[in-house]
């Protein structure tokens, strides 16, 4: 479910991040739930969170709001549930938001070269130039950095 | 919206697993990974102190049968607040000994999904996966994830000099707590 280049109207989820808004495709959202509880465990990835439970799933919570605007949310209103793809494999990831999100259809401008990687594209809507967001940039994966070491076999005692 | 079924991610089997306790968060072992549970004042005796450069997690070592055991301390591990463990497991085919504060219980796991790949660095070596009990998230830890083949070939060089050590300090008693610096 990569956002379309092409010209053309589409459907986008508008969501707020303290006073900013940003788009994304619709297509790439699963849901937008209440915030519950957030299972953490000890990890070494930045921007992820914790966990939530979600329809038998357990979802990564990655906080965006530090990258899109400089700072961490103080409250959060719900998770948009987006789908996020890793090669042939998609997941969900729940981004926290702190407002109502809004189904809207426009026409995206795509992003230019100076743009963030986040971004995949601009639209216009209610005066406003809102940034598109790419879910594959803006959330941790496996390319972002070399994966982990893989624990070794030879570890195996000789016995 | 719909959207295509999510690539299967679970593992469906049952498994007996131990819940522990590591600086207050809890994780789960699988049972057949554990080939004994310790005590660490029972372990105290036969541990020798060890220290390899860069390497805080690994303060001791101790002999079970023919083979050296590395205890890898579990807060240090995974990067959480230090205590005073009081159990050691030893972990079947592996040359560590894992220092925890405490069993919660052993239980049974249906279902082991895979870590969110959101999750991209370190901890996907730590982890088997995670699983939901009692409306909790556990993530099972991988045996073999608390010691690489680079960190073990570092502790096996710091041995020669450790064994020396305890050699001559053999009537000392030897202590597997780690300080809280």
């Amino acid at each position: 479910m990569t956002p379309r280049n092409d010209p053309g109207t589409q459907s986008f989820v508008l969501l707020r991040l303290g006073d900013r808004r940003f788009a994304m495709v619709a297509e790439q959202i699963a849901e937008l739930v209440a915030p519950s509880r957030v299972f953490r465990f000890p990890h070494r990835t930045e921007s992820v969170e914790g966990v939530i439970l979600r329809r038998g799933r357990i979802v990564p919570v990655c906080d965006v709001a530090e990258k899109l605007i400089a700072k961490s949310l103080l409250t959060r209103r719900f998770y948009l549930i987006a789908v996020r793809n890793y090669g042939e494999k998609s997941e969900w990831v729940a981004l926290p938001v702190t407002g109502e999100c809004e189904l809207i259809t426009a026409e995206m401008s795509p992003a230019g070269e100076s743009d963030a990687a986040y971004v995949s594209g601009w639209i216009s809507h209610d005066g406003d130039v809102i940034e598109v967001l790419n879910i594959g940039a803006l959330t941790p994966g496996p390319g972002a950095r070399p994966p982990a070491r893989v624990a070794a076999a030879s570890q195996e005692a000789s016995s | 919206m719909r959207f295509p079924a999510a690539a299967k991610t679970t593992v469906p089997h049952t498994e007996q697993i131990i819940l522990f306790r590591v600086s207050g968060q809890l994780f789960a072992v699988s049972s057949g990974s554990v080939q004994e549970v310790r005590s660490v004042d029972s372990l105290a005796g036969s541990a020798m102190e060890i220290s390899a450069p860069g390497l805080r997690k690994v303060r001791h070592v101790v002999r079970r049968g023919d083979k050296s055991l590395f205890v890898v301390n579990g807060a240090l591990h995974f990067g959480l607040p230090l205590t005073s463990g009081l159990l050691v497991f030893v972990l079947r085919r592996t040359r560590t000994a894992l220092l925890i504060d405490g069993i919660e219980k052993m239980t049974t796991m249906t279902r082991l999904q895979a870590l969110p790949q959101a999750f991209c660095n370190e901890e996907r070596t730590w982890y088997r996966g995670v699983t939901a009990l009692d409306q909790n998230v556990v993530p099972v830890v991988r045996p073999e994830g608390f010691l690489s083949s680079e960190e073990i070939a570092l502790l096996e060089r710091s041995l020669a000099p450790a064994a020396l050590a305890a050699e001559v300090a053999e009537s000392s008693t030897g202590s597997i707590h780690d300080s809280a610096e």
